[in-house]
């Protein structure tokens, strides 16, 4: 009986040591198993040759708008109007490589939703424009701000003649358009320099398998970003998919909507350059998702899903060249079109939350609560 | 046989095995439901959602807003007077009701683990676990017996058997033994844990794992029994249920599992851990030890003993309903619940839902995020009872928003156990011509590979 009591110490101590709750905030953890896939090195990669560049190319887009914006209000002309729309144009391509990474800071101020919520609500603009008074930082303002409302502002209202008349005259609306632009850039530069601090370090060490840990949160944002933000929000509400009515007035960039269908591209290529790892900038590949599920798979002789995803994001692109370059009047014309892409997408939504997820054993779900 | 049963009921055993599992399991129950409202699990599982999916016949069970902290509250109260032997037949009774109510109000969160509580406490409210060692006794030197019945502790023993050898017949297939599966696809998943993550990614060990946890599950019964191989197997009870708990997010059960399997040893033991608790808070032990032995009164023994009897031929029997349904049981899951199908299966699925109106044919999908919470979502994406009870709440309500000869088809994706995801339910079927049943649900597609086993 004195063995057993002692015996019963040990494993109550045990238990004990076991039974603080893992909230997976425990950082570290390097897998230095030769036999082991090293997600710390993915994370180094995503970060400094992918997310940190793409962050930092998008910072001098914006930059390069707020200053086309300061140039055309202090002289309004159509040559500064010209401008300015190259800049913003360019802004818009430059956020499709950085709207999928809403991690870190970017998450914390509602990065996404500020600079790209579409589409713009334009009678709000224009009654905030006229009565001169508004804050942009209220979350309510998510549709008067952002890429969509530079839209509105700099292509919606009228000719480029009309337009540079507008602005000319009126004092309120060369308020606004710096405002936006300002803003734009401002938090930009808070989610680039975020990441150029300390928190490329926080997300590269964080290399803790619970759903709070890098992979896993990270996967979770950007498989919900390709089902709820591409594939729903450039077209599948445009295509009336979830109404059964087309709705033209939703597509990216409305009132410019020759770009339509190259903002859609810029995302698809963006997130499937995420996908096999390639570098922002040059033409490097590291650490991937592809990398990591050829490596599961090979464990666990499944289907081989890294190259069945590579398929149907191929797909995906084949199709979308027989698109209209502007994908509002694709929805007016021939909306089965834009339906078709809905579905080679939704293909591509089965094979990242369903297989991918299980393949690495990410919940889907982010309730966390008991299993058996 | 008939006199060696006779001759059994009337075995008389220690009632401190008996109080110290009562005790324990209150207070662990206790536990329990504090650590599920300090998780904020209430507000999210039975009060954000907007809709809630029940069990067949129970769709009267639902949760009833802020007042279901109220529940709670009842839960938790009766737990703590189970666990104090206070006014135990009432306390056993109202925690019975409260923690089943509560499982039943969504059928989202089912687990094994919370329908063992559900049994456990309904057997419990049979015993006189409060004849020793308790408020009840202490109050009422009537009410005091420091004997009872042999069949009351052994009852407890024969349930948890049946739960772990249950548990091991169902790991008797390919999918478990011959490709470590769903092993396989969780275990690389906890690459971070000190010291076995790297082992972690080791094929042999998924086999390992795989096989060392049916050989437990089917044999550990049995271990505990026999005396000689107690100890032994009370440690492996800990060193597995320890490493599960490490392993898996299965919150208090392995704990609560290591308790109960306290309740195989020896009375001489659970008399030291009774002395020991009555030593801090002071309580003169000796006053229970009466020697007295408890009797069921005639008439209530009978009733009691035949609720019992039935209670155990359905646990015995429930588990093989499958049997009377064609199909793969993972993949179809007729008569997967309440069947010990513990860690079984990955499963994952993905299902748009398609609204049509008959007449126009105008079509539209559902944005199940509208309805559902990401948790409901993803357990009614693979499971062909939910899918059917959220096509009808669908139709409600967009027949309430005004829409008209509304049919609702689903495009439902689901992968199985690191499988490819397959099409699961038949797209050209109109899920509103169907009700819900026990019957075969002939919309599922067959699945399109083979597990071999029980």
């Amino acid at each position: 009986m004195i063995k057993f009591s002692r015996l019963f110490i040990v494993f109550a101590l045990i238990f004990a040591a076991c039974s603080s709750e893992d909230d997976g905030t425990e950082t570290g953890g390097e897998t230095g198993g030769t036999d082991s896939f090293d997600r710390g090195a993915m994370l180094v990669n995503w970060a400094d040759n992918i997310i940190v560049p793409a962050y930092n190319n998008m910072a001098a887009k914006t930059q390069n708008v707020e200053t086309a914006a300061t140039a055309f209000t202090t002289a309004p002309d159509a040559a500064g109007l010209q401008q300015l729309r190259e800049a913003y144009v360019d802004a818009y391509k430059s956020f499709q490589s950085v709207s999928m990474f809403q991690v870190g800071k970017a998450e914390e101020i509602n990065y996404r939703s500020y600079l790209n919520t579409y589409p713009a609500n334009t009678s709000n603009i224009d009654s905030k424009i006229s009565s001169g008074s508004f804050n942009l930082e209220l979350p309510s303002s998510f549709a008067e701000q952002g890429l969509p409302a530079l839209d509105y502002l700099l292509f919606g209202m009228g000719t480029s003649e009309e337009i540079v008349a507008i602005y000319s005259s009126n004092e309120n609306y060369r308020t606004y358009l710096n405002a936006v632009a300002s803003r734009m850039n401002a938090l930009t530069t808070e989610v680039s320099n975020s990441w150029n601090g300390d928190y490329r370090d926080t997300f590269v060490s964080n290399t803790s398998s619970s759903s709070t840990g890098s992979v896993d949160k990270f996967t979770n944002d950007y498989v919900m970003y390709f089902e709820k933000i591409l594939r729903s929000g450039k077209i599948g509400f445009p295509a009336g998919a979830f109404t059964g009515t087309a709705s033209p007035s939703n597509v990216e960039a409305r009132f410019n909507a020759e770009i339509s269908r190259e903002l859609y591209l810029e995302a698809v290529q963006s997130f499937e350059d995420f996908f096999y790892g390639r570098h922002f900038s040059g033409n490097g590949t590291g650490s991937s998702y592809k990398q990591y599920l050829e490596y599961l798979d090979s464990m666990k002789d499944g289907a081989d899903l890294a190259s069945l995803i590579e398929d149907q994001l191929d797909a995906i692109q084949s199709q979308s060249s027989s698109l209209e370059t502007n994908l509002k009047s694709q929805v007016e014309k021939d909306n089965t079109k834009m339906l078709e892409a809905y579905d080679e997408l939704q293909k591509a939504v089965i094979l990242l939350k369903v297989d991918m997820m299980q393949a690495l054993s990410i919940s889907v779900d982010y309730v966390d609560s008991d299993g058996d | 046989m008939l006199f060696s049963a006779n001759k059994y009921l009337k075995k008389y055993t220690e009632a401190a095995p008996l109080a110290a599992f009562r005790l324990f399991f209150g207070l662990m129950m206790f536990a329990s439901i504090v650590r599920f409202w300090a998780n904020g699990w209430i507000e999210k599982l039975y009060i954000a959602p907007k809709f809630f999916f029940s069990y067949y016949g129970f769709e009267w069970v639902q949760p009833i807003g802020e007042y279901t902290y109220l529940i709670f509250i009842i839960c938790g109260l009766s737990a703590l007077a189970v666990a104090a032997g206070f006014k135990y037949r009432l306390s056993i009774i109202v925690f019975f009701l409260s923690f089943t109510y509560i499982e039943l109000m969504d059928k989202t969160t089912y687990l094994n683990h919370y329908y063992f509580i559900s049994i456990l406490s309904f057997l419990m409210i049979f015993l006189p676990a409060n004849v020793y060692f308790s408020i009840d006794a202490w109050r009422d030197k009537k009410k005091s017996f420091q004997k009872v019945p042999a069949w009351c502790v052994d009852s407890l023993k024969l349930l948890l058997a049946i739960v772990y050898f249950y548990a091991g017949l169902a790991k008797l297939n390919s999918d478990w033994l011959l490709r470590a599966m769903p092993l396989k696809i969780w275990l690389p998943s906890k690459y971070d844990l000190p010291w076995l993550g790297d082992i972690m990614q080791q094929e042999w060990l998924h086999y390992a794992f795989s096989w060392s946890g049916m050989l437990y599950d089917l044999f550990i019964p049995f271990l505990l029994l026999w005396r000689r191989t107690r100890f032994v197997a009370f440690i492996m009870v800990i060193i597995f249920h320890v490493l599960t708990r490490v392993l898996f997010p299965i919150g208090m059960f392995p704990y609560i599992m290591i308790v109960s399997a306290l309740i195989f040893f020896s009375p001489k033991l659970h008399h030291r851990i009774l002395k020991f608790i009555a030593e801090i808070f002071k309580i003169d032990k000796s006053k229970f030890d009466t020697s007295e032995v408890y009797q069921f009164p005639d008439i209530t023994g009978k009733i009691v003993r035949t609720v019992v009897v039935i209670f155990f031929t359905v646990q015995l029997l429930l588990p093989w309903r499958y049997l009377a349904y064609p199909g793969e049981l993972f993949w179809t899951e007729e008569g997967f619940r309440f069947s010990w199908r513990v860690m079984l299966m990955e499963k994952a699925g993905y299902a748009q839902f398609k609204i049509v109106d008959a007449e126009t044919g105008n079509r539209f999908y559902v944005n199940n995020s509208d309805f559902l919470t990401p948790f409901q979502e993803k357990q009614m994406s693979f499971q062909p009872d939910f899918i059917l009870q959220y096509a009808k709440f669908l139709e409600d309500h967009f027949s309430k928003d005004g829409h008209k000869n509304i049919e609702i088809y689903v495009e439902n994706y689901v992968a199985l156990n690191g499988r490819k995801s397959a099409p699961y339910i038949d797209p050209d079927v109109n899920l509103l011509n169907f009700a819900d049943s026990f019957e075969h649900k002939e919309f599922i597609l067959p699945f399109q590979d083979e597990i071999k086993g029980l």
